[in-house]
């Protein structure tokens, strides 16, 4: 897929980048289970040594940093897993991305429906 | 011989599971968007189909990366679902059937298509969204549900040119089943859409237009587009195209189509909302 360019704000989940985020993936892909959400939120930092984080992946979930997330291969369908948790839903999450309040994020949405 | 009777492309955002278990459905937002439905329901309702074959992607919750198939089959008798960790409602049980199933996986292995087998699954909003907005109030159990899902998120992921191939493969496996039951399929996803990364939110209207007006008669035009390409064009969740792509491959071998309904919302949640039905000669 690289050899075609890249896409300007866009990470394409490829094999190399999955290899990078399996950990991160893997445990996000744990919190479709009712108690794994439950351990995850009375210890963040044992579940991270649980799933083998690397530290650019502790980090960026240390500080919810979305684009880090996927920067560290993480998959948004599991990423979306994580966000449930917070209680974001996937405007807020392009919210954060985007550098734009929900609100605008939003309104962004809408006017690209006035071409 | 079994008879495909149509098929219907439809959005599958997760939102809409939300927004019909909250009972949103006549709130300012989602009115047009659920408005579109009833139409396409009663064509279903007049149709009596026994059988839904239903081509979608898989969102992490029966596959992680550890084992994810490329093309994989469901054939099973039940399919559960679950909350899929951020809490869409859990609905009753889906229907599924084995005895076409078994006999699609023989057509697909004898036509070189080397597919995963799944005897038991769990089937996400993909798969039950679009289920519950085709018979709503969870009145989906007399229909017996073949899944299909197709890998849309990582790659390599299959081109879309495949994907109609494959989707075509089961369109003749149904009418080479000597069964009379009546078939639909159904592709799940898109339209335009983008999730992740700084380009999240982009949506590309034109492209969804063209896409919806193409797949009728002239789907070669898509076909020929690569995953990079629909990426660029579509955002990086805009290859779910891929699943209506294998819809409209099983109707190829059908003749002639009768586009029986068209119609696009944007935004829904942060996507490109299409919906349409496509009838065969076989429909009444």
């Amino acid at each position: 897929m690289a050899s075609q360019g890249s896409i300007p704000g866009t990470i394409m989940l490829d094999g190399p980048m999955a290899t990078k985020g399996y950990p991160l993936n893997k445990m996000c892909y744990s919190f479709n289970n009712a108690s794994a959400r439950d351990e995850f939120r009375t210890d963040e930092e044992a579940y991270y040594e649980k799933f083998k984080l690397t530290e650019e992946q502790k980090q960026a979930m240390r500080q919810r940093d979305v684009i880090g997330m996927l920067e560290a291969g993480g998959s948004i369908y599991y990423l979306a897993k994580f966000a449930g948790i917070l209680g974001l839903n996937v405007q807020d999450v392009g919210g954060l991305q985007t550098g734009m309040t929900t609100d605008e994020f939003k309104a962004f949405l809408v006017k690209q429906g006035e071409v | 011989m079994a008879n495909l009777l149509g098929g219907i492309a439809t959005s599958h955002i997760p939102a809409i599971g939300v927004a019909m278990d909250k009972g949103l459905e006549e709130t300012p937002y989602w009115k047009d968007f659920f408005d579109a439905y009833p139409p396409v329901r009663d064509w279903l309702y007049t149709q009596e189909p026994d059988i839904a074959i239903i081509f979608y992607n898989d969102h992490g919750l029966e596959f992680f990366h550890d084992r994810k198939p490329t093309f994989a089959i469901g054939a099973s008798e039940l399919y559960e679902n679950a909350d899929e960790g951020w809490g869409i409602a859990e609905i009753p049980p889906v229907t599924g059937e084995t005895e076409l199933s078994w006999h699609i996986v023989n057509h697909l292995i004898e036509h070189d298509f080397d597919i995963t087998v799944c005897q038991e699954m769990k089937v996400d909003h993909g798969l039950t969204v679009p289920l519950t907005l085709m018979w709503p109030g969870h009145k989906y159990g007399h229909i017996k549900v073949i899944p299909v899902a197709i890998n849309c998120e990582r790659h390599p992921m299959p081109k879309p040119s495949r994907c109609y191939a494959f989707g075509k493969a089961i369109g003749d496996a149904v009418r080479s089943f000597s069964g009379d039951q009546k078939v639909v399929v159904m592709g799940t996803g898109g339209l335009s859409h983008q999730l992740d990364g700084q380009r999240a939110g982009y949506i590309n209207k034109p492209f969804d237009l063209y896409c919806m007006d193409k797949i009728v008669n002239e789907p070669e035009l898509l076909t020929q587009f690569t995953n990079y390409e629909l990426v660029e064009k579509a955002g990086a969740q805009g290859v779910e195209l891929n699943m209506w792509l294998a819809m409209r491959g099983a109707l190829e071998n059908e003749g002639s189509l009768k586009e029986l309904h068209r119609s696009y919302h944007l935004p829904i949640s942060n996507t490109g909302a299409g919906l349409q039905l496509l009838a065969t000669n076989n429909a009444r």
